[in-house]
């Protein structure tokens, strides 16, 4: 946290302002939203399905080396397509108004071991309702890492560095942890509440599913590859969860990137609420193919303003956002990915020690802080 | 083992191989229209009728169950990306050698959907259908003697069954408001020459509309005849109410295309069906709050509009959106979002 609040030149007046003018954007793309969006939606889910069944196809074959490594490069690009660009964005809502019954947020399930319906609450409700406030979004740090000096250090936070590899290696896992609280939820008390066991159970199955599609099924039809296709899957896997976690960090961790208290979101304005997600999120700079390949999270600020706005369209508000962060001098925190990565993970070694008593950051103290 | 329950196991062996996605998934990239998919069809011509009304030649399904004339069929079509469904009558008839089915679309000032098939609509393209359906059909047991009173796009059921039952005796009166605007002119004109139809062309333009109490001058024994009547309200409800007045009424077979019109305003009578609660609102409360006032347990998540976690369908009547004013009416399939939604009429929620 800076010491500084970076919108303390804007007045009330202001901030609405820039709230009128996000909307006119978003109303923007929703009067335009048609056919070519929902062709590109179609067409990057058909890919992706083609991608995967090729891609098993090749691995029941995988005993030969070549077959082995193009089987999981394709796997693991079908894999990071399917929670990227497809799952995580039909999630959100962002393709509901093609009201196709098959593409939709209430009937989409996909290639992880979190429920759709469960990430949907802890996601799309928690996070993006209280992006970046302390204690009350729980993707701050995922509940076991300290990621903002205003947040109290324990001990057990030394080996966060740990924990966040460890994190990133089963990533989806990781996930559905968090989506059911499990750290919470542990307590005994806690553990025998219908409602945690009903989901929990629902963990359960959809990872029962997934273990025995990736680690069973495929490997079992491969025959005498059985052990490379298992080693395949398992690589794909891999592959796909360092990337998402790598994706995921980029979006609210890197230097620059602000965090709230839980009282200043109190009576918050749709401006005000704007301009959280402004100052609490990051980009990637990069190519069409980086963007793709991100689920367009690439554009995580874009996103957090307007999450239910189809994906493909966020290349195209970012211009106009960009403009937005210039016109009322805020900083537009964005970067090449291994540069944003790496911010990330400074930050999370770093916080993994003690720091100072942070510096209040309300104007009042500001001035005293410059005064001093 | 039956081959039942074998190809039971090896479906469910199936789905363990493309968990969380279904076989179907996949098989519909290759063959959507095979045995056992959603039912859909493949457009495969569209061949105009008249200036704004055109035959599309439709592929359906291996699921496809057939159809009786005169009945219609639901599709979904999908507008500017939005998948839209209507029901249009079907005009082939029933035993059509190649399995091909017809539906013939005249677009609508405004119509969405109709306009997007006479004039935009490719071969090539995939729609969804509905199996037929539909009580305007004709009786097994042949009628002696046969009306067809029809005006405008009414014709097109009854084309349907046209062309696929001979009647010794059949007599049409049309309306349509010009010479051109008579949909499949020349098909009636043929059946005239052959002697299957005797025909009475009304140019409502030069003509007038048809006055009901003056269709024994037209027609004589139109009371003795079993009748088919499709077009509009006006003419259907004359046509009951004559038919009505001189005790034949069970004679008369009506066919309504539109449905009541959705009238927008502000707020309306809200009906929870589900839970048989109906309460009155406003035009400003979402209607997630106006659930929750009255006891409906809803789904509810961050109520304001960005988690999607409270969508529900919307059965009947027409809804706001408080953030664009956009207005959306009830169709199949329709979900809306309850906390930034608000009741634009008289509205029906699935809860």
């Amino acid at each position: 946290m800076t010491a500084i609040d970076p919108t303390a030149h804007l007045t009330a007046e202001q901030i609405e302002e820039l709230g009128r003018e996000l909307d006119a954007i978003r109303d923007e793309v929703i009067a335009s939203r048609g056919e070519k969006d929902a062709a590109y939606i179609r067409k990057v889910i058909s890919a992706q399905r083609k991608l995967e069944l090729v891609s098993r196809g090749v691995l029941l074959f995988s005993i030969f080396p070549p077959a082995w490594l193009i089987g999981t490069a394709g796997l693991s690009v079908a894999k990071i397509m399917d929670n990227m660009e497809i799952g995580h964005n039909i999630l959100h809502g962002q393709w509901d108004w093609m009201r196709d019954p098959k593409i939709h947020s209430t009937t989409w399930e996909w290639d992880h071991v979190s429920p759709a319906d469960q990430w949907k609450h802890s996601h799309n409700e928690l996070h993006h309702t209280y992006t970046n406030v302390i204690g009350k979004d729980n993707d701050l740090g995922y509940g076991i890492m300290r990621v903002d000096e205003d947040q109290k250090w324990h001990p057990f936070h030394l080996g966060q560095p740990m924990w966040n590899f460890i994190n990133a290696c089963f990533f989806e896992y990781g996930i559905a942890a968090y989506d059911l609280e499990l750290g919470k939820n542990l307590h005994k008390r806690r553990r025998k509440n219908p409602e945690f066991r009903a989901r929990a159970r629902a963990v359960g199955r959809k990872i029962r599913k997934q273990v025995l599609k990736d680690y069973v099924i495929h490997p079992l039809l491969s025959g005498p590859s059985f052990l490379p296709t298992l080693a395949a899957t398992f690589t794909a896997n891999l592959v796909r969860n360092l990337w998402s976690h790598s994706v995921i960090m980029c979006g609210h961790f890197p230097e620059g990137v602000q965090v709230f208290e839980r009282r200043s979101i109190k009576g918050e304005t749709r401006g005000q609420w704007y301009l959280r997600q402004m100052m609490g999120s990051a980009n990637i700079s990069g190519s069409k193919a980086m963007h793709f390949m991100t689920g367009n999270l690439s554009h995580q600020i874009e996103h957090h303003l307007f999450p239910d706005l189809p994906s493909n369209r966020y290349a195209e508000v970012a211009v106009k956002v960009r403009a937005l962060f210039e016109k009322y001098e805020l900083e537009y925190v964005t970067g090449p990915l291994p540069k944003q990565v790496f911010s990330a993970w400074r930050k999370v070694v770093r916080l993994s020690l003690p720091n100072k008593k942070p510096k209040v950051r309300t104007p009042d103290r500001e001035q005293e802080l410059v005064a001093a | 083992m039956t081959s039942v329950a074998l190809r039971s196991r090896a479906w469910k062996l199936l789905e363990m191989v493309t968990t969380p996605l279904v076989p179907s998934d996949y098989l519909d990239l290759v063959s959507p229209l095979r045995a056992g998919a959603d039912l859909r069809g493949r457009i495969e011509a569209v061949r105009p009728e008249t200036g704004d009304a055109a035959t599309i030649v439709i592929r359906p399904g291996r699921g496809w169950r057939g159809h009786t004339a005169g009945q219609y069929v639901r599709v979904g079509v999908d507008v500017d990306g939005v998948r839209l469904w209507r029901a249009y009558s079907l005009t082939s008839p029933t035993d059509r050698r190649d399995g091909r089915i017809t539906i013939t679309v005249k677009a609508i000032p405004d119509g969405k959907v109709s306009n997007h098939l006479v004039r935009r609509a490719t071969p090539g393209t995939l729609i969804q259908l509905d199996q037929a359906t539909g009580d305007f059909v004709l009786p097994e047991a042949k009628p002696a003697k046969v009306l067809y009173l029809t005006a405008g796009s009414g014709i097109t059921p009854v084309m349907g069954m046209l062309r696929d039952t001979d009647f010794d005796d059949v007599v049409m009166v049309h309306s349509a408001p010009r010479p051109h605007d008579v949909i499949f002119r020349d098909d009636l004109h043929a059946l005239v020459a052959d002697k299957k139809l005797r025909l009475t062309e009304l140019h409502t333009d030069t003509d007038g509309m048809l006055d009901i109490a003056r269709l024994g001058d037209l027609v004589p024994d139109w009371a003795e005849r079993e009748t088919w009547a499709c077009g509009p309200a006006g003419l259907l409800d004359a046509a009951e109410e004559h038919w009505t007045e001189h005790g034949v009424r069970e004679r008369l077979h009506t066919e309504r295309f539109r449905p009541t019109v959705v009238a927008t305003g502000d707020g309306g009578e809200v009906t929870f069906s589900t839970t048989g609660t109906t309460v009155d609102a406003d035009g400003a409360t979402p209607l997630l709050d106006v659930g929750e006032e009255a006891g409906v347990l809803m789904p509810s998540g961050c109520r304001m509009g960005i988690c999607f976690g409270c969508v529900t369908p919307l059965k009947a009547g027409a809804v706001r959106d408080l953030r664009t004013g956009e207005i959306t009416e009830a169709e199949p399939g329709v979900l809306i979002q309850t906390c930034v939604s608000a009741a634009a009429g008289p509205c029906d929620i699935e809860r």
